[in-house]
């Protein structure tokens, strides 16, 4: 067994970006995810990379937009409303085929909000967020190990289809400590192969430029065309999703993230006591694992939706189920975590017990 | 075994670290943990609190909704979370601080003059090792060597004569 | 045959499309004269600006990034942090750089980024149609103030340069006009200047170029040109407002003097 270590999310993330071969970090401080600056701007320099904290996230974004046109790892981090001021930045690294990485670690909004864990950033993260046509791969980690080693997996999708690439967390998964397991090997950035789009080095080729326009009669649709097509590629190929219980149940259970948790010790209450109950949690939220979630309900009496968000998660579920089951809905928003035992008795409701 | 916890206190008490030893205590023990601490403007100037799971199943939910095991370590924390307390569990109060008493006849109570203690041993510092000797003693989450070997680790930069203090405080808390 | 001029293969050679009088293209030649010139073409990026000049990657031969409005200074600096290597300079105009940009211009300075900043002052919005910029002189006319700028509701204009001035991380500030042959030859001097202050190093260079803007200033390239000599630069003073070498030098000197009287 691979060495264990307890770390905290946020910290987590942070390693887990840097092993995976991240090698420029800028950020802005924001509750709850001021430990992945922090730790950066100590581990960064030991691994060669750079560490900026900078004057705005919008200066932070921008600084990425940069870096990741030189062909470097490069990641952001912040919380729902500096998130929202990334928007522009992220949607012309999409724009211009940029690969990145950033992390959101939830906050109750909508506004300053509070800094308590919640899931109302679901639309945001999973319809693109910025303007234009383009979608993020998305990532729900559930635990601190996913955390860790969900990073890696991001930059793998992201530069191998040249799109962003997100995980969104929350203050539970930012701020909680579990021991560690990385399942991967650091990755030395210096050994990537040469990639035909970087600039910066000119010197016997072709120059290039980074743009996310073209003005072009046409060209531009031809573009986001093309852009789809690697969009589609990933729904086909890039979805991951996990399950307990699936085969068997009477009433599906669905969350992601650290909501799931909370739905898995719901989950195995009921089937302590007899119900014929499963979970599904998708991992990936864009790609969303539909054709899991269709199969999943074939021979379900009920579904039920947990989320930290008042009717966002909802949504993708619908549409992937389309009407095989009915759907019920428990939604807390705001830093409201539901309990296990909460939603158990609905379990139990729905159920007839 | 499955023990919730939550460890609750004024900031400065070591209630975070206490709540950082627990579970590190847990996984060199073999057991599956997690720490999730209040965080923020919680944090600031009033009562800080954390939760922490420990447990021979993995963990699915990291929240601990109704405790097991409460550690109290002033008064505000007792009105806080005595009321959540699962029947049939305990409450830990540090009584040096904390004059309330439970009227729960539904849950143990063990009471621990835990600063005085410290005191005793040489540093008031280290009142929350008493309450943690006490707490994996009465509960029989962990071994409490788990717990004397993972001092060093957690305090890393901590003086020897002080990790020394820390582990008396452990045993005393223990008896008491 | 002995060639005593030549097209610099700092341009591309893809035909400006700028308006007649329109102060880009000089200042887009110098600039590619510059880093052809010290020998850089090939490992510089041109950050290109939202505006008029968005099509700057077409017309300088060089590598490029086109970014959001404003944000010229935090790519640069993205660029220039991951391939220090490379020489990077940012081409915004004055509404990208004093207004939405104001907060990563003065950053930039103020970490004295290694980079190069061509800021080219015309006191208006060209691309989106002669709307008041955060240079616009008081009294002078644009889409969105047609009576003129007016102090009570649109206060001062900013003088960028005097403004970074304050700043110790400002190593190069120069301000130049396009308005006569000589003060383009002192523009493409100053320029040199910002580009070899990053060569060497230096830290955060900028030059400001005072240039006509005819089509939005609603006026004959002729009568332009008088406006940046009567109105623009008694309002923007030309001349070095920062630099490092000079700066230096007389550092040493005191240093000198010092030892003489001790």
């Amino acid at each position: 067994m691979a060495e264990r270590t307890l770390m905290k999310g946020n910290e987590a993330l942070a390693e887990g970006a840097i092993r995976a071969g991240c090698r420029f970090f800028a950020g802005y401080p924001i509750t709850p995810q001021n430990e992945v600056p922090e730790y950066m701007s100590w581990r960064m320099p030991q691994e060669g990379g750079f560490f900026i904290q900078a004057e705005s996230e919008v200066a932070a974004i921008n600084m990425l937009f940069g870096s990741a046109a030189t062909g470097a790892r490069v990641m952001t981090s912040s919380s729902s409303p500096g998130i929202s001021l990334k928007q522009e930045g992220i949607s012309y690294c999409a724009g211009a085929d940029l690969p990145i990485f950033y992390a959101n670690v939830v906050r109750g909004g909508p506004g300053l909000g509070n800094i308590a864990p919640a899931q109302g950033d679901y639309f945001q993260a999973t319809r693109g967020g910025g303007h234009g046509d383009y979608r993020v791969f998305v990532m729900a980690p559930n635990s601190v190990t996913e955390m860790a080693n969900f990073p890696k997996r991001c930059y793998d999708v992201a530069f191998k289809y040249r799109v962003p690439s997100m995980i969104l967390a929350d203050g539970i998964l930012g701020q909680m400590m579990e021991p560690v397991e990385f399942d991967f090997d650091p990755v030395d950035p210096d050994t990537f192969p040469e990639f035909d789009w970087t600039i910066g080095d000119a010197a016997g080729r072709e120059r290039r430029v980074v743009k996310s326009y073209d003005l072009r009669p046409g060209r531009l649709e031809e573009w986001n065309f093309e852009r789809q097509k690697r969009f589609d590629t990933i729904e086909a190929e890039e979805s991951a999703w996990d399950s307990e219980g699936i085969d068997d149940c009477e009433l599906l259970v669905t969350s992601y993230g650290s909501c799931s948790r909370i739905s898995k010790s719901a989950v195995k209450l009921a089937r302590d006591n007899g119900l014929a109950v499963g979970l599904l949690r998708p991992i990936t939220l864009y790609p969303f694992p539909k054709r899991a979630f269709k199969e999943a309900a074939k021979g379900v009496k009920n579904i039920l939706v947990v989320e930290m968000s008042l009717g966002q998660y909802i949504e993708d579920v619908q549409l992937s189920v389309e009407g095989a089951a009915p759907i019920h809905f428990h939604g807390r928003p705001a830093g409201g975590i539901p309990t296990a035992e909460e939603i158990y008795e609905i379990i139990k409701k729905i159920m007839g017990k | 075994m499955y023990q919730g916890i939550i460890v609750a206190g004024f900031g400065g008490q070591g209630v975070v670290s206490m709540g950082i030893l627990l579970a590190y205590a847990g996984m060199v023990d073999g057991k599956h943990v997690t720490f999730f601490p209040a965080y923020g403007a919680e944090m600031r100037g009033g009562t800080a609190n954390c939760s922490v799971i420990v447990a021979i199943d993995e963990i699915a939910s990291p929240v601990v909704g109704q405790p097991d095991s409460v550690v109290v370590m002033n008064e505000p924390s007792f009105a806080k979370f005595e009321p959540m307390i699962k029947p049939n569990g305990r409450l830990f109060i540090n009584t040096s601080l904390v004059s309330s008493r439970s009227k729960r006849d539904d849950i143990e109570v063990i009471e621990i003059p835990a600063n005085k203690i410290a005191e005793e041993i040489g540093t008031l510092k280290i009142a929350n090792m008493v309450m943690a000797g006490s707490l994996v003693d009465k509960t029989g989450m962990m071994a409490q060597k788990s717990l004397i070997d993972s001092v060093g680790k957690v305090y890393s930069r901590a003086k020897p004569e002080i990790l020394k203090m820390n582990e008396v405080a452990i045993k005393r808390g223990a008896e008491s | 045959m002995k060639v005593v001029f030549e097209e610099t293969k700092g341009l591309t050679g893809v035909p400006m499309r700028y308006c007649p009088g329109c102060g880009h293209g000089i200042a887009h030649r110098l600039v590619a004269e510059v880093i052809e010139e010290l020998g850089v073409r090939e490992r510089s990026v041109g950050v290109v600006p939202v505006g008029c000049s968005v099509f700057l990657d077409e017309y300088i031969n060089c590598d490029g990034i086109q970014g959001p409005h404003g944000r010229g200074p935090a790519i640069a600096t993205g660029i220039k942090r991951s391939k220090p290597n490379v020489i990077v300079f940012s081409y915004q105009g004055d509404g990208d750089l004093a207004s939405i940009g104001m907060a990563e211009t003065i950053h930039a300075a103020a970490r004295s980024e290694n980079i190069t900043i061509i800021f080219i002052n015309n006191a208006i919005y060209g691309m989106t149609g002669g709307q008041m910029a955060p240079t616009t002189l008081v009294g002078m006319r644009s889409t969105t103030c047609p009576a003129g700028r007016s102090i009570e509701v649109n206060g001062y204009p900013f003088k960028m340069c005097e403004l970074l001035a304050t700043l110790p991380g400002a190593s190069y500030l120069a301000r130049t006009s396009l308005d006569k042959a000589a003060n383009v030859i002192k523009t493409k001097k100053a320029i040199e200047k910002a580009f070899k202050t990053q060569i060497q190093g230096k830290g955060f260079s900028m030059v400001e170029i005072l240039s006509p803007c005819p089509t939005d200033w609603g006026m004959t390239p002729r009568a332009a040109i008088d406006r940046l000599k009567d109105e623009m630069i008694p309002y923007f003073p030309l001349g070095v407002y920062r630099d490092w070498e000079k700066e230096e030098k007389e550092r040493a000197k005191a240093r000198e003097e010092d030892k003489v009287e001790a």
